[in-house]
């Protein structure tokens, strides 16, 4: 492995591959793609269902499916990577990136860049963050680890299933788990409404008649070596158990499909200031972090639903830092006197990526990613700058487990002159 | 006799609440759609519901021991079941590519078995 | 087929014959905890056969591995009691033993939070307690020095009492080096030994259990829980041992620098308070809760002791972190009713040898009981010390905790230290064969995981499981669907 790179892409996921794939078509030559699995692909490589790609393809791709499109494009373009390596530090040296990789064959280096891709993707939330009582007997895994071991390991975690949580991956084992033979008794989940997609609930729940228990949780774990059961309960407005609503299920194995967590323990290390609220790092409209040169796409900077939209913006990740590096000799004298627009979100918005604008760096549009907190039914997504209204458009169906977008025109910025901030809301219609 | 259902649209993650209206065991009218997709989607939906199906098969001699497969087109929902039962049984020798036939029929529906990624055999 | 019946019953008896007489152990000890383990390595130093029975398929599965990871000071004990003498003597030893087995421990130094005015007195009386007991530098601190020692206590804290011998210990790994070393020096081991009965014989007792019988001249009680059972079945002088339940919550390591020392809060008639500290390897603990409990395999947390953690916790600490809780677990203390530990031989049982009610401070006693009580039995068998007792004890290599110069020297010398199985703790393939290859090494996920943290981390093995998984298959030569997260049924997979 060469040591002194242009650019270093922490992750070969659908994440890592476009930006790779993207700042070598935008001119960057001396990059490598390193990654900790034995495969390219990332976590496409276990999400064996289908229907990635709409957008990007306009066909329903599996998973593996729509990661070899971008394997393909990657080796065409004959872009490094290097397999079993794990990124274990990323630190500054002036300017310079120095990136603290470790595997089999080469064993502990530390490699130069000048710009430094962030891909690493996200995490799920375990059984201890979500502080479930109860005995601590094998049987419990995160839907993901147990997507793993049946999609790709050809192992069961168990037979009769109960899974806490509705989000995607959650609801997709559901239907997994049933087609492999398993019984699943019931999807718990602890809010009032699904965190997954409604196309999940109906392809995975429904079909197979699995019910979905909305506003439940799981009060208490049974068995001391194997999972025997669990105990769900409803939950009030506070989310906090109702007495007396307690119900058991017995069960060998429990799921859990509670969340997800963009995995940012390098990011802040390396001092990037991270969001409190997507916990990935703050950005701003070419997707760098607080460190400059250092950029960041796909889950590890927030949690998407569709790798569509992770491979977009994180060929735009790689567009950037491929002009970042191109930049690497000009003046660097005038940053501090650029404008910034911060992006202030409020009235039922979340956050939104990215969190700041700078015009002059933007390009013609840049699209704001957001969440909201709440379903709203047919309202209006508005932008504000100071009392004018730039931006107004109507939203069928906004849903906390929907990521939106809202393309936001360089021309909509240029009055914007003396403006810190623009404001995003969702408005009644 | 005129009856509705009250469907989900799953084409795409928008969901829309789709209202079939069936008449005399005839799809009169789809309601709420936002696009053409949705509207055969309620048709199909109530007259012969369809599903792709992804599952894996056994490998042997490869570098995984499974590989994900799918049916090539969508196949009748009640046959879900039987093409997971179906799966169950076969085994295919590496090295497996992204399209290879791992079974010609599912079930009597005419549809193949496709697998969707590489296992180069080791 | 008929020769084969022929032939079995002379294999049946010979199999009796080597467990008779012929083979009859010095010393047999019931428990592979950390008392069980401490006499053995002590035991072992002496020219002695000496067996540890243990129900578990691992070391360190049942108090040892779920408490508050403390080498108390000795303060609290009752002067006089073998609580006070043997914490004070075992908190003296810690660190050279430290050295010796090569565990992570710490002597950060503790803090008992006194809250009311009223309650002065107490801390004083604490602090004379703790001098007769003979615990060295304790002070009492009052005024801005509370916040400057530690800045996220509550300000209402009146004054505290510091002692600074108070330290942290890794118990699992503390645990895995006692029984390495005892096992390198000639101590059997026997897992998944679940012992069924004692009865007193012609010089000694034997032993049934679930892998057979087993003859002994002595036997050492260290059953933790179950220790009065096996008392009461060989002496007069009932012992009756209630389990008390202690919940903790473990926190991200992101929160590790909360505090610096350990915090006890002054027990009151409210309770005894839940204590904060930071771990040898960089958490937040907190806990435990108090709860007399019948079942002896009650282990599982609740709601409310959970929530009483949390609550307590904040009186010492209003900001503690608890959002940051990455798992929580209960431990079950040996209470015995006469409330202090009771070592030596049984009443009417001569031979019988008790190290049972090891409540708090244990942890920070074993290596003093370990002494006392290998000292006591080695003088009722009249043993021998060997020459060939080897004291020193290695770890695993760990990557986290090395320069890059060591983790180049580890890869150059075994490539598997250059692949990370466990993210979030940084833990290498390397590490994790050594486990399974060492003495004793380790069977199941969580023997991996107390030998070398591997899952230990923030994503709780969602990552590493299958990795890990795959590693003790093939090492061990198994299976997948064999192997277990703790031993027993604990059963990971199924087709």
């Amino acid at each position: 492995m060469k040591n002194t790179y242009d650019l270093i892409i922490i992750g070969g996921g659908p994440a890592g591959l476009a930006a790779g794939i993207q700042a070598k078509k935008a001119g960057v030559e001396n990059l490598i793609i390193l990654e900790r699995d034995h495969e390219l692909g990332g976590i496409l490589n276990q999400c064996i269902h289908n229907g990635f790609g709409l957008h990007t393809f306009k066909e329903e791709l599996t998973g593996p499916e729509y990661a070899q499109r971008y394997i393909d494009q990657a080796k065409e373009l004959s872009i490094p990577y290097k397999l079993n390596t794990m990124v274990l530090d990323i630190s500054m040296e002036g300017r310079e990136k120095v990136v603290t990789v470790m595997n089999r064959e080469d064993g502990l280096v530390f490699l130069h860049a000048k710009a430094v891709i962030l891909a690493m993707g996200c995490r799920e939330r375990p059984r201890g963050a979500l502080n479930i009582p109860g005995y601590r007997p094998a049987g419990i895994y995160t839907a993901g680890t147990a997507q793993r071991l049946v999609n790709m390991e050809g192992y069961m975690p168990g037979r009769e299933v109960v899974i806490l949580g509705s989000g995607d991956i959650g609801l997709i084992m559901a239907r997994r788990m049933t087609l492999e033979g398993a019984k699943v008794k019931v999807v718990a989940e602890l809010m009032p409404y699904s965190g997954g997609l409604q196309r999940n609930i109906v392809q995975c729940l429904e079909d197979f008649q699995i019910p979905l228990k909305l506003s439940h949780t799981v009060v208490d774990i049974q068995g001391r070596e194997r999972v025997s059961g669990v105990t769900l309960a409803e939950v009030d407005e506070n989310r906090k158990p109702i007495p007396g609503t307690e119900e058991f299920y017995s069960c060998d194995t429990l799921l859990l499909s509670c969340g997800l967590i963009p995995e940012n323990e390098l990011s802040s290390k390396l001092g990037a200031q991270l969001s409190p609220v997507t916990s990935g790092p703050v950005v701003n409209e070419s997707l760098e972090t607080g460190v400059e040169g250092v950029f960041a796409c796909g889950n590890v900077l927030h949690v998407h639903d569709l790798v569509d939209f992770v491979s977009e913006e994180a060929g735009r990740a790689g567009i950037h830092a491929a002009e970042y590096i191109r930049n690497w000799n000009k003046d660097q004298e005038n940053k501090e006197r650029e404008q910034v627009i911060q992006i202030q979100t409020e009235g039922g918005i979340r956050y939104s990526v990215p969190h700041m604008i700078r015009p002059n760096h933007m390009e013609d549009t840049v699209t704001l990613r957001f969440r909201v907190g709440q379903v709203f039914k047919d309202v209006y997504v508005s932008v504000y700058r100071g009392e004018e209204r730039i931006l107004h458009k109507k939203k069928k169906k906004l849903a906390p487990g929907e990521m939106e977008q809202l393309v936001l025109k360089k021309t909509d910025l240029t009055s914007a002159e003396g403006f810190d901030k623009i404001v995003m809301k969702v408005e009644e219609a | 006799m005129t009856e509705t259902r009250e469907l989900i649209c799953i084409n795409c993650p928008l969901g829309c609440g789709l209202t079939v209206t069936i008449k005399d065991g005839e799809v009169e009218k789809v309601q709420g759609n936002t696009c053409p997709k949705g509207e055969a989607y309620g048709k199909k939906e109530v007259t012969n519901p369809t599903r792709i199906v992804t599952s894996t098969v056994r490998v042997t001699g490869g570098a995984l021991p499974v590989v994900s497969v799918k049916t090539a087109s969508d196949i009748p929902k009640e046959k879900i079941m039987d093409c997971a039962r179906v799966l169950k049984e076969i085994e295919v020798q590496a090295p497996v590519s992204i399209g290879d036939v791992v079974l010609e029929d599912v079930c009597g529906t005419g549809v193949p078995m496709i697998a969707t990624k590489n296992v180069p055999a080791v | 087929m008929r020769i084969q019946v022929k032939i079995l019953p002379v294999f049946a008896l010979s199999f009796f014959i080597t467990k008779g007489e012929a083979n009859m152990y010095d010393v047999v000890i019931i428990g592979a905890g950390v008392i069980g383990s401490a006499i053995a390595r002590e035991l072992s130093r002496y020219q002695l056969k000496a067996a540890v029975l243990e129900r578990e398929e691992d070391v360190c599965c049942g108090t040892s591995k779920a408490n508050s990871a403390i080498v108390h000071a000795g303060f609290d004990a009752e002067p006089g009691s073998f609580k006070a003498a043997m914490n004070v003597r075992g908190s003296k030893k810690m660190k050279a033993l430290s050295e010796e087995l090569d565990f992570p421990y710490k002597q950060n130094g503790s803090l008992v939070l006194c809250f009311r005015e009223e309650d002065m007195s107490k801390l004083e009386e604490l602090k004379e307690r703790g001098e007769k007991n003979g615990v060295e530098g304790l002070e009492i601190i009052t005024g801005e020095r509370i916040w400057e020692m530690e800045p996220n206590l509550s300000p209402e804290v009146k004054a505290m009492l510091y002692a600074p011998t108070g330290g942290i210990v890794c118990p699992f790994k503390l645990t895995i080096a006692l029984a390495e070393n005892a096992n390198v020096n000639g101590v059997e081991f026997s897992f998944d030994t679940e012992v069924k009965d004692i009865e007193p014989i012609d010089k000694g007792y034997r032993i049934s259990t679930s892998k057979g019988e087993y003859e002994t001249k002595c036997v050492v009680n260290a059953a933790g829980v179950y220790a009065d059972v096996w008392n009461n079945k060989v002496s007069g002088r009932k012992l009756s041992i209630t389990p008390r339940k202690g919940e903790y919550c473990l926190l991200d390591k992101k929160a590790g620098n909360f505090v610096s020392h350990t915090i006890f809060q002054l027990p009151t008639k409210m309770g005894k308070g839940v204590l904060i500290t930071p771990t040898v390897h960089g958490n937040l603990l907190v806990g435990p809760t108090a709860e007399d409990i019948q079942d002896k395999e009650g282990v599982n947390t609740t709601a409310p002791g959970l929530e009483k953690v949390a609550s307590q916790a904040r009186i010492s600490a209003r900001n503690v972190p608890l959002k940051m809780v990455i798992t929580s677990f209960a431990g079950l203390r040996a209470a015995e009713k006469g409330e202090d530990f009771v070592l030596g031989e049984a009443e009417g049982a001569p031979g019988f040898f008790n190290a049972a009610g090891i409540e708090s401070p244990g942890l920070s006693s074993a290596p003093a009981i370990g002494e006392y009580m290998a000292e006591m039995i080695a003088e009722k068998l009249h043993a021998e010390k060997k020459e060939t007792f080897l004291a020193q004890r290695k770890d695993i290599p760990c990557v986290a905790e090395s320069s890059p110069e060591e983790i180049k020297a580890l890869i150059a010398e075994d490539p598997a230290y250059g692949n990370v199985i466990c993210r979030c703790e940084t833990v290498t393939e390397g590490e994790i064969l050594n486990a399974i290859r060492r003495p004793l090494g380790a069977r199941s996920l969580d023997g991996v995981k107390r030998r070398t943290r591997a899952g230990m981390g923030r994503c709780q093995a969602g990552f590493c499981s299958p990795r890990t998984m795959e590693i003790l298959a093939r090492e061990l030569k198994v299976s997948p669907l064999t192997l277990t997260k703790a031993g027993g049924n604990s059963k990971l997979l199924t087709l």
